[in-house]
């Protein structure tokens, strides 16, 4: 790594820890996030932030996730810069307002740290609260681990509040296996981070009485479709301004951002494509099955939304065989990962076997040698369209 | 200027230029402008509205126009009360940092569903956490907006599309929420009941809440022509009846102590309220008689406590 900073401190830190210390840094001037394991100490952390004077942020403690959101999208119409955080249950309650904050263009930022949906109730760790909300308009990004979360926070910030995107931003983290985990978390000077986002400059303000604005109208059958073009066409924007917020971070960290990150891939001759903190875990693996000879490698996306479809296309374009790990179920439906990364691969001349796997619901541990024989069934070329299931009792 | 008539009102609103202007879509008849007028010019400083989704957003925003000649949000239909909190805390915000400069209202109107109903938690957290704003609640006792269908505010013995009176069924057979009680559970500085024909009630009572700090409630009676099915020149009729009837006191309770605003010399019986409107209709056949006599009592019964709880507010130091 090619290390430029030297204004930043290694301490260990968990990765709710880490998001909350980017949330300082930030300076949101409005933050409302009502507890939920496990993001519960996101809010706590932040709460003791302000009540020590450490920031300047109105903290409001709302009766709900459907108020934190609305309050945060009406601070943020006005003019400010608002922070939130959640999981699952939380995000569900909150997908009333979801897409009217992208609607209305709002940069809205929150963490969340990833559970499992309901019923059963489980408080655990897996992708269903974000895939469920995949669609409304929010930018995803996925962290493998507190300092991707930690350094998430400010990409998300940046684009979000980018005038070719107005669009808002979650931050995922795995719940407790990321949020409560302690690791060495780099975090940088509080300056430099702030100065790297600076302050919200919002084009419109419910407060400009000589140029008062009307936030939020009735759009009928010969408006709406427009304003939702634009939304889509702001999606296009956030996938190039996301690399160029990327670089400019890369002055401050000396790391790169790019959409997914290739983990011994070019020459891989099978992939495993997985997120969050799976893919920490998957790595040890390659690792292992290099040493051993076998040209294994291991795409892990870290922007879901808006999607990479043409770069992840080519970076796996030459792989013999490729394994897809979902955290989720999408009903019905093939699972959401394997079905974009199907999707990506779809433009090219040869047809890529394909595997699906289901893993890690409800905080199931995955295990090494699971994800190994994963590779060993792909080297073998055992692929089906069946959905196949890592880890569980059949 | 001093606002003791109507007149005055008038040359209030007139100097101080409409925040809520001319064409937008209301029905003929419809109440709420003439709220929002009075509402908005008892505000000494400029006002940032925020509105449910409901009849008002409906008919003043249809893009590409808008009837709002000052800042205004709207978001969905729940959640008035906790936009408006976060309007509010941005404002704080931006104060603090010198980014506003100016001192400002904010008001957030919803009607009947969006506050009795599917905003009340919104509107519950956002007054026990002590935001300084005015919530108005424009009740029409129905969801209007969509054609009337019952809400939590629909009265005893209303047809309505949800709860139609029919062979047997008498329309709504539950007492609608007292909502002015639940707000005043909360603890607020000023909680008030208004109606539409009394403009200059409704004036004084804006004028207090926004010289209040904290959260303040007002509930006003809006007689909804097309749904409650009467002319639209009865408006004003209706709304008036509603008071002399007693089925719709006006009140006020600042710092937990009542006062009753209007008490009517001659109170008319309730007939006189129902029998102009379409959704009361069926309490007029004979089978239905003993309808009349229930609401009546209730209504006897209700307001009698109100003055009792005027007495003993102002004279014994209770509190509510």
């Amino acid at each position: 790594m090619n290390k430029i900073s030297i204004k930043s401190k290694r301490v260990p830190l968990t990765g709710a820890e880490a998001v909350a210390e980017a949330m300082r840094q930030v300076r949101p001037d409005v933050v409302a996030a009502y507890p939920i394991t496990p993001q519960t100490p996101i809010v706590e952390i932040f709460s003791k932030f302000a009540a020590d004077g450490l920031v300047d942020t109105e903290v409001v403690t709302p009766e709900s996730e459907h108020s934190a959101i609305s309050i945060v999208t009406a601070a943020s119409a006005a003019g400010a810069r608002a922070m939130s955080a959640s999981a699952s249950q939380g995000l569900a309650l909150m997908v009333e307002v979801l897409p009217a904050t992208s609607g209305l263009r709002l940069p809205v930022v929150m963490a969340i740290a990833n559970r499992a949906l309901s019923a059963p109730i489980n408080i655990h760790c897996d992708h269903s609260d974000m895939m469920a909300v995949r669609d409304l308009g929010w930018i995803e990004i996925f962290s493998e681990n507190a300092q991707e979360a930690y350094e998430n926070m400010f990409l998300a910030v940046k684009l979000s509040e980018h005038p070719d995107v107005l669009l808002p931003s979650m931050v995922g983290l795995d719940g407790f296996i990321i949020s409560h985990g302690v690791e060495v978390v780099e975090i940088y000077d509080d300056e430099i981070m702030y100065n790297f986002v600076g302050s919200r400059k919002p084009q419109l303000s419910l407060f400009d009485f000589e140029n008062p604005i009307t936030i939020g109208p009735l759009q009928l059958t010969d408006y709406y479709f427009e304003t939702k073009r634009q939304e889509q066409e702001a999606m296009k924007n956030a996938l190039k301004i996301y690399l160029e917020v990327g670089k400019e971070l890369s002055k401050i960290t000396g790391k790169d951002y790019p959409y997914f990150e290739k983990y011994y891939l070019d020459d891989a001759e099978v992939a495993i494509v997985v997120m969050s903190s799976t893919a920490g875990t998957t790595k040890d693996v390659v690792d292992e099955l290099r040493k051993e000879g076998k040209k294994v490698g291991l795409l892990k996306p870290k922007l879901f939304r808006p999607f990479p479809y043409d770069e992840i296309k080519e970076a796996l374009k030459h792989t013999k065989a490729i394994g897809v790990l979902d955290r989720a179920y999408s009903f019905g439906a093939n699972a959401p990962l394997y079905t974009d990364i199907r999707n990506a691969l779809y433009d090219l001349p040869q047809r890529i076997p394909i595997q699906s796997y289901v893993f890690g619901l409800g905080g199931r541990d995955i295990f090494k040698h699971q994800i190994k024989d994963v590779f060993v069934e792909l080297l073998s070329g055992k692929i089906s369209k069946e959905e196949k299931c890592i880890g569980l009792r059949e | 200027m001093e606002v003791k008539t109507i007149r005055d009102l008038a040359q209030l609103q007139t100097d101080m230029g409409l925040k809520f202007v001319a064409g937008h879509r209301m029905c003929a008849g419809c109440g709420i402008s003439s709220i929002l007028r009075t509402v908005l010019s008892a505000s000494k400083k400029p006002v940032v509205v925020v509105n449910a989704t409901g009849c008002l957003e409906v008919v003043s925003t249809i893009y590409p126009f808008t009837a709002w000649n000052t800042p205004w949000l709207h978001v969905t239909f729940v959640n008035a009360a906790s936009s408006a909190s976060g309007v509010e805390t941005a404002y704080r915000a931006l104060k603090k940092k010198g980014i506003v400069k100016e001192d400002v209202n904010i008001v957030a109107f919803g009607g009947d569903g969006g506050t009795y109903d599917i905003g009340i938690q919104a509107l519950s957290g956002a007054l026990e956490r002590g935001h300084n704003f005015l919530y108005v609640c424009y009740d029409n006792e129905g969801y209007m907006n969509t054609g009337h269908q019952r809400s939590g505010a629909t009265p005893f013995g209303a047809s309505s599309t949800t709860q139609p009176a029919g062979k047997i069924s008498i329309g709504k057979k539950e007492w609608r929420k007292d909502l002015v009680k639940i707000v005043a559970g909360h603890n607020i500085p000023y909680v008030a009941q208004a109606n539409v024909y009394n403009i200059m009630d409704l004036f004084k009572k804006a004028t207090k809440a926004f010289d209040t700090e904290g959260p303040k409630f007002l509930n006003v009676l809006m007689p909804c022509t097309t749904n409650w099915v009467f002319p639209e020149n009865l408006t004003m009729k209706i709304s008036r009846l509603a008071t002399e009837t007693n089925f719709w006191p006006l009140f006020e309770i600042e710092r937990g102590v009542l006062t009753v605003n209007v008490k009517p010399k001659d109170r008319k019986p309730i007939e006189e309220f129902l029998k102009l409107q379409g959704r009361f209709k069926h309490l007029f056949s004979p089978e239905n008689k003993h309808v009349i006599e229930v609401m009546q009592k209730k209504i006897n019964e209700d307001f009698e406590n109100l003055l009792k709880l005027e007495k003993v507010t102002h004279e014994e130091g209770v509190r509510i």
